[in-house]
């Protein structure tokens, strides 16, 4: 393969758990919710995922479970936030320690146990179009799942009543309660999903990219999800871009090293956190299109009042 | 400056401390020894910590009711180990294993605060009257790698997943690459650093780059199955590490370096039990049995295994040496002159390339 | 059926804010049984093993001290900024700075500085972690680039810098090429108050951040400007309060305190530079800003709490091998526990037939 195809194919791969984990985070902000525990949620999918796709041979299974524990864990954090009334940074925080210490517990069994990767689409004659063959039509199913998730997304948000009815609850909680909307309801529903995309993000690590399981084997990809959604300005689109962007410098960095570039290897591997930030800088000039894209009700503790 | 009144103070403070907060864990009987290992990861990571805790399992079993071992895994380096060594020495801990080189200067301080007790750190080079040092000369492993790999490759290209840049990855990548270029010359290693021991994802990019560069062959000096996995998905030859990495590589793995720390262990515990027990320095590698490589993968045509294992066997015995001379580095100078070798203590140090690695290292 | 409402208080509960703390670690600890039970562990030897046995000693007493001191100065300078609304999330990379640049200035000017060696590593290390965290205050006031993102990004890349320099320019030259620093000596050493632990200027320095905290949010117009832009922006707006010079003092503070936390650990208990000198202080000490709900002395018992949940996990590792992963168990449903229960102190449970009033 063409070094340029190889890098870019390797790119995708590195993002999708990035994107899934993002995508849903999201979701959940922009419902006006702050959910920091990404990587808990992720770490729980990955746990999980392995666990069952280990006993029952599916990997389908394994990322249907995934989902699920994302779910359950998404789930705690959103009855403490939402009816309990508890800070949401400290939960989201609380959330990523607990998942830690939680699928660290329930991983030992799994420890050392390999399982065969994911299946690639191959269209004969067209995967094997230079560049654009693996790269698009080459790739495994969840990879797929995580574009048209995000596409999907950006479709639901601005181009449903659903989706608008969401974003009102995170620009001005108290006007949608007034308007009559299940504001509660609706959040939780947000949260919800944001935790089934984290653990599929998760599960994709540990069922497809190293199908094995190891404890803290995110590596703090949950972190870099959430900075990703700041990254893209809760736009979809943008966050397309900044996953990619962020695995592109990820995996070009390796193979500067590879080639035998002089930059000691530490300077290199800062290459993608550098680049993001700079991005960021460049995107974020413009500072009216920034504020009216943060949800204006993020993080604040929703009451009703009669 | 410890001034006697400020020792008092401390004195008569944990005096009233341990009365009010009740009695730390005293000393158990002589008779029996309580050895304590301390890791750097966890011991279910099936690699470098499962070795070590491995042999400390093997203890066990040699030695039953007459030894008590006791693990403490996920010890941050800095200054959280000072404190674990200390905490193990204090309830009665005779024999404890430091198996990190970051835990090198806060076992000699320990050790100092507890004379009495037997400390043994692992690849490290400091050493005191109740501290040992031990390791294993991985690098030997690696010229029978090199030479398999020599054999095995089309592309002339090997990818070396690394840790980080020291001397302990460099003397396997040279001894490696040296082994290598005697069936290959025109070979070349490309070496990425993953910047850590453990990082199944960033592993399997390095790897997956490696490939993608060429590489038909992968090695690593990283602990998980990762590079293996990876290899294995592309239809390369890889050889694994710290632990035997078959089960993840069934028909590429060709074999491991893999650590063996039992026979080294036993052979601690029962100096301490028999009373005979002083800081040494082991650095032992096939021919002690503290490196071991399984049978290499049957899918590697049998002419290859048998040159693979006459390098095997002429390392074992002393015959062949990783860096027999002539050694000459990247910028042409020759480091071990035709008919010599390389002192351990220059290995021990090593942080220059061998022809044939690509790459410079810098700082 | 009867709807439970939630009616909030016209003033925060007294009892609750005492009780609820104290019912919340009740039911950490009927859960952390739970727990144990389920990992075959008898609960009262592990309760034993992770609260009494790490504070049954004189020296595990000073190492509360040791391990609680750079959560307790980086979670103050945090707990400011969280109250302006400014969320550092690099504080752990501020740390490292802060350690890089004080620690340098002890390896390497030591005999040329003497006595003034010490006093010159904080003011190193602060100014290191300052100027760290002055560069996503500089990207928020000047580019509006969000400081959760750059602070984040600049963690990482501090931690490549610091394994650089260990291996590479700064390693020991009579080491054998191994990544770490020689040993700080002479004036650049913390020595420890007693011989016996390993307690020293660090304690004392989380204790003056404390206090100052205090003083800065209660007692300083400073103080009040910070609150009252995290509160309610229009108005701090309305009265003057610059928002763009509010920012910057959070920042470079909480990066001054980060830094100055990781000065007195490598200078003290570390007593050289290594590729890995923070277990996470820097992100734990996020947690124990809001265990303490963001208020200084609050942090000072939640970081005495946090920190004896690790001393007690390695405890309960060493004397019934209990997995190291209880711990962040524990923590997490620790913090799930009280944040539950604060509902108690600012809002009253009712319990009555089903009204117009609903929370949706």
């Amino acid at each position: 393969m063409h070094e340029l195809t190889a890098i870019l194919v390797s790119m995708v791969l590195s993002a999708t758990p990035l994107l899934l984990a993002a995508a849903g985070e999201l979701v959940t902000e922009k419902s006006g919710v702050l959910n920091l525990g990404v990587e808990g949620m992720m770490i729980g999918g990955a746990v999980i995922g392995f666990a069952v796709a280990w006993t029952t041979g599916s990997p389908a299974l394994g990322f249907t479970a995934a989902a699920l524990a994302g779910v359950a864990l998404a789930a705690l954090f959103g009855v403490l936030t939402l009816f309990f009334l508890a800070n949401q940074v400290a939960t989201g925080l609380a959330l990523t320690i607990f998942g830690l210490g939680l699928s660290a517990l329930i991983g030992k069994p799994y420890i050392g146990k390999p399982l065969p990767s994911l299946p690639q689409l191959y269209i004969p004659g067209v995967t094997d179009i230079p560049v654009i063959g693996p790269l698009i039509f080459g790739q495994d199913a969840i990879v797929y799942l995580s574009v048209a998730a995000t596409v999907a997304i950006g479709w639901f948000l601005s181009r449903t009543r659903a989706g608008l009815i969401l974003r009102s609850v995170g620009e001005n909680h108290d006007a949608a309660h007034a308007l009559g909307y299940p504001v509660r309801r609706i959040r939780f529903l947000a949260v919800l999903f944001g935790g089934a995309m984290s653990g599929l993000g998760g599960a994709y690590l540990s069922l497809a990219y190293t199908p094995l399981w190891s404890e803290g084997m995110t590596a703090g990809r949950g972190w870099i999800a959430l900075a990703l959604v700041v990254f893209a300005t809760w736009k979809p689109w943008r966050l397309l871009f900044g996953a990619y962007l962020f695995g592109f410098f990820s995996i070009a960095q390796l193979h500067a090293q590879g080639a035998g570039v002089s930059i000691p290897p530490e300077f290199l591997s800062m290459l993608p956190y550098l680049a993001t930030i700079l991005v960021l800088v460049i995107i974020s000039r413009d500072a009216k299109r920034i504020r009216l894209n943060a949800p204006a009700a993020l993080g604040k503790v929703f009451r009703a009042t009669a | 400056m410890i001034k006697r009144r400020d020792f008092i103070i401390g004195a008569g403070g944990a005096v009233a401390a341990t009365s009010v907060l009740g009695m730390p864990r005293i000393a158990r009987a002589a008779d029996k020894l309580k050895a304590a290992w301390i890791l750097v990861g966890p011991s279910g990571d099936m690699g470098y910590s499962y070795q070590h805790d491995l042999g400390r399992l093997a203890v066990q079993k040699e030695f039953g009711d007459r030894v008590e071992t006791h693990k403490v895994e996920s010890v941050p380096e800095g200054a959280d180990c000072e404190r674990v060594l200390t905490q193990l020495a204090t309830q009665g801990y005779g024999l404890i294993f430091t198996t990190s080189f970051g835990y090198m200067d806060q076992t000699i301080k320990v050790a100092k605060n507890f004379p009495k007790v037997y400390f043994e750190h692992a690849t490290g080079y400091k050493r005191s009257k109740n501290v040992a040092t031990y390791n294993i000369r991985f690098y030997e492993g690696r010229t029978v790698q090199g030479t398999l790999a020599g054999h095995l490759t089309k592309s002339g290209i090997v990818g070396y997943v690394g840790s980080i840049p020291i001397p302990e990855v460099i003397m396997g990548i040279d001894a490696f690459t040296l082994a290598f270029r005697k069936i290959r010359p025109d070979g070349k290693i490309k070496v990425i650093y993953v910047n850590g021991w453990f990082d199944p994802g960033k592993e399997a990019d390095a790897a997956k780059a490696l490939i993608d560069q060429g590489a038909d062959i992968i090695c690593q000096h990283t602990d998980s199955p990762a590079p293996v996995q990876t290899a294995e998905a592309r239809g390369v030859w890889a050889f694994g590490q710290s632990s035997d990495m078959a089960k993840f590589g069934p028909t590429h793995c060709v074999t491991s370096n893999v650590d063996n720390w039992a026979p080294y262990y036993i052979q601690r515990v029962k100096m301490v039990l028999d009373g005979t027990w002083k800081s040494t320095d082991t650095w032992g590698g096939l021919a002690s049995g503290m490196l071991s490589m399984p049978t290499f993968n049957i899918h590697v045509p049998e002419n290859i295994r048998a040159d693979g294992m006459k390098a095997l066997e002429a390392v074992k015995s002393g015959a062949r040496h990783p860096f027999d001379g002539p050694v000459v580095d990247k910028k042409g100078v020759t480091k071990v002159a035709a008919g010599k070798n390389m002192p351990d203590s220059e290995i021990a140090g090593l942080n220059w390339y061998t022809q044939g690695v690509e790459g410079d290292l810098r700082g | 059926m009867p709807r439970i409402r939630l009616e909030p208080r016209a003033q925060s509960s007294r009892w609750a804010t005492y009780l609820s703390p104290v019912l919340a670690v009740v039911l950490t600890l009927i859960g952390t049984a739970v727990l144990f039970g389920i990992l075959g562990r008898d609960p009262i030897a592990a309760y034993r093993a992770f609260f009494i046995d790490p504070l049954s000693t004189f020296y595990g007493v000073g190492e509360l001290g040791v391990k609680s001191a750079p959560l307790i100065l980086c979670a103050i300078g945090l707990a400011i900024g969280f109250r302006a609304n400014v969320w550092n999330i690099g504080a752990e990379g501020q740390f490292i700075v802060g350690a890089i640049c004080g620690g340098g200035v002890g390896l390497f000017y030591e005999p040329m500085l003497g006595p003034a060696t010490l006093p010159a590593m904080f003011i190193a290390g602060a100014l290191g972690g300052l100027v760290w965290a002055g560069i996503p205050a500089l990207l928020k006031t000047q580019f509006n680039a969000n400081e959760i993102l750059t602070s984040l990004m600049l963690t990482y890349v501090a931690e490549l810098l610091l394994r650089f320099l260990v291996r590479g320019p700064w390693r020991d030259p009579q080491g054998y090429n191994f990544p770490q620093t020689k040993a700080f000596d002479g004036y650049a050493v913390i020595e420890p108050f007693f011989s016996g632990t390993r307690v020293g200027l660090g304690a004392v320095l989380a204790l003056i951040a404390v206090a100052g905290g205090w003083f800065l949010l209660s007692r300083s117009f400073l103080g009040y400007q910070i609150k009252v832009i995290g509160l309610t922006p229009a108005a701090a707006a309305y009265a003057g309060f610059s928002q763009k010079r509010i920012t910057w003092f959070v920042l470079t503070l909480s990066g001054g305190l980060a830094g100055i936390a990781g000065v007195n650990e490598v200078a003290g208990p570390i007593g050289q530079i290594l590729p890995v000198i923070s277990p996470g202080y820097g992100f734990t000490a996020i947690i124990v800003a809001f265990l303490g709900r963001l208020h200084p002395f609050g942090i000072l018992l939640a970081g005495l709490l946090i920190a004896l949940s690790y001393l007690g996990g390695e405890a309960a590792q060493i004397s019934l091998d209990l997995p190291v992963a209880v711990v962040g168990v524990f923590q997490g449903m620790l913090l799930f526990f009280l944040l539950a229960c604060e509902l108690l102190v600012r809002y009253r449970v009712r319990l009555g037939p089903a009204t117009a009033e609903s929370a949706a």
